[in-house]
């Protein structure tokens, strides 16, 4: 019975699914605004915003996870290890979205800027409706690396106990006599949530293209 | 210019020379470990070729506190570290020609087979699809699966005060396997190091942590305030001495051995240098098993 593990597997798929959709959610507002501090005009924004994605960029994300799933708790708050794992990731992953986003903000032409403040938007309303829409269109491709790499990324999960594709297939592994076989499915079950999502970016890449 | 620099290299030589000779006269000091003794053994056999070569190499592990646990200072500590002395002694090598190799878990049959050591002592349980590739000397001390909980939990004696309970484990390990039937009401959860379960527990994110009693001691080892052991041992794990398939006469001496140091005493006195610093009452030598 070659398949006998696939139950076990699938409900793995669906915990590393929520957990991509939840972290990822986390993941864009927290790139949303971390790019509209870094390129506001208040230093204190810009400032926090930059060490924030220099910290988090910059910290490999097991040592992130448990920082957070043992690390926090110590510190008063409690909540599963469910939760842990969509906070590091959305945390993790966000700082990468905020600089691809500010690639993007920062591909927009400065008169567009200009002419709305000309019109007497202020800053928020500058970002909300003239620059971000722009960007987020140029950013497509590189947000789509940044889903795709954080969806293999949830497998952080399995070292905190999150019952997701990695940590049941650690257990089959053991469980079963078909390491090759359990290892080989769970691969399988990453691409079924990366392929369609890199189809989806491309295609979305060709209807939002700004053309120049 | 040229007279300083020739000073220095006097100087440089006279200090060398210096701590040369403070080596030397250290060597003669001699440390309070067994004397060697000056058996002879018939030519052919492991013990003759390894009192030829001058040195003994000894896999143990360098991570498991209590048992093999390497120093900042780079030596290598604990009752499997202790067990390699008595040997090297009986062998007639004093303890600076023992060479301490790491063994982690996976890598101690092939090191084994293929001759990079000796002996392994590194937590090793005796068991019977080990014993289908390497050969198995004692047991020097047996242990079994229990439960480390927090010092002021009075709620759990045993594995049967688990149910509602939540369990850590390190994922694959045979422990955390055995816990799922043996406390089917617990919830299980798993990190990758047992480090990381006490740390859950002291989080109250966990109840307990669970793995052979000897690896929970080594946890308790500086932590003796904040957990206890609990529980009777369910499960048995005789820890032997691995050596190469196969070498009868060397396994013959590595029994005779550790019978001996029952009687002479070296044996609890190793056990309490050791797991004494965690534990009262300490016990007595396992009988060997000449299989």
């Amino acid at each position: 019975m070659p398949f006998q593990y696939l139950d076990e597997l699938a409900e793995g798929f669906l915990t590393t699914l929520s957990l991509t959709l939840l972290s990822a959610v986390g993941a864009l507002v927290i790139g949303t605004v971390l790019a509209a501090m870094r390129v506001s005009p208040v230093p204190v924004l810009r400032a926090v915003g930059t060490t924030y994605v220099q910290l988090v960029r910059n910290t490999p994300l097991p040592v992130l996870a448990v920082l957070f799933a043992l690390g926090l708790p110590v510190l008063g708050p409690s909540f599963g290890f469910f939760t842990w794992a969509v906070l590091a990731l959305a945390v993790y992953t966000g700082a990468f979205v905020c600089e691809a986003l500010r690639s993007g903000i920062n591909a927009v032409g400065v008169g567009q800027g200009e002419a709305a403040r000309a019109i007497g938007l202020g800053f928020g309303q500058t970002m909300r409706l003239v620059v971000l829409p722009q960007a987020f269109r140029t950013v497509v491709p590189p947000l789509g690396n940044v889903l795709i790499a954080l969806t293999k990324n949830t497998a952080v999960a399995a070292t905190i106990s999150v019952a997701d594709i990695t940590l049941r297939s650690n257990a089959l592994i053991t469980s079963s006599a078909d390491p090759l076989g359990v290892i080989g499915a769970s691969a399988l079950a990453y691409l079924v949530i990366t392929l369609p999502l890199g189809l989806a970016v491309d295609r979305l890449e060709g209807r939002v293209a700004v053309v120049r | 210019m040229r007279r300083t620099r020739t000073a220095r290299l006097a100087l440089l030589g006279l200090t060398t020379a210096l701590a040369l000779s403070a080596c030397g006269s250290d060597d003669e000091g001699g440390s309070a470990a067994p004397a060697p003794e000056q058996t002879t053994f018939e030519a052919g056999t492991t013990m003759a070729a390894i009192q030829e070569r001058g040195t003994i190499r000894i896999g143990v592990k360098y991570d498991q506190p209590l048992f093999g646990e390497r120093q900042l200072s780079g030596d290598v500590e604990g009752l499997d570290v202790e067990m390699g002395k008595i040997i090297a002694a009986k062998l007639g090598l004093a303890e600076d020609d023992i060479e301490f190799v790491e063994a982690v878990s996976r890598n101690r049959e092939p090191f084994l087979q293929q001759g990079q050591v000796d002996l392994v002592i590194a937590t090793y349980t005796i068991n019977d699809t080990r014993k289908e590739v390497v050969d198995f000397a004692g047991p020097y001390y047996i242990t079994g699966q229990s439960l480390l909980v927090a010092a002021d939990d009075d709620s759990i004696g045993g594995k049967e005060d688990l149910a509602g309970k939540t369990v850590c484990s390190v994922t694959g390990s045979t422990p955390l396997e055995r816990i799922k039937t043996e406390a089917p009401q617990a919830t299980v959860i798993e990190f990758d190091t047992y480090g990381r379960c006490a740390q859950a527990v002291l989080n109250d994110q966990a109840d307990a942590v669970t793995t052979d009693e000897a690896i929970l001691l080594g946890l308790l080892l500086g932590a003796e305030e904040d957990f206890k052991v609990v529980g009777e041992q369910f499960s048995e794990e005789p820890y032997g001495i691995g050596l190469k398939k196969g070498d009868q006469a060397f396994r013959d001496f590595l029994n005779d051995t550790i019978e001996a140091s029952y009687e002479d005493g070296s044996y609890q006195e190793a056990l309490e240098a050791t797991v004494g610093q965690v534990q009262d009452e300490l016990p007595e030598g396992p009988p060997v098993d000449r299989y």
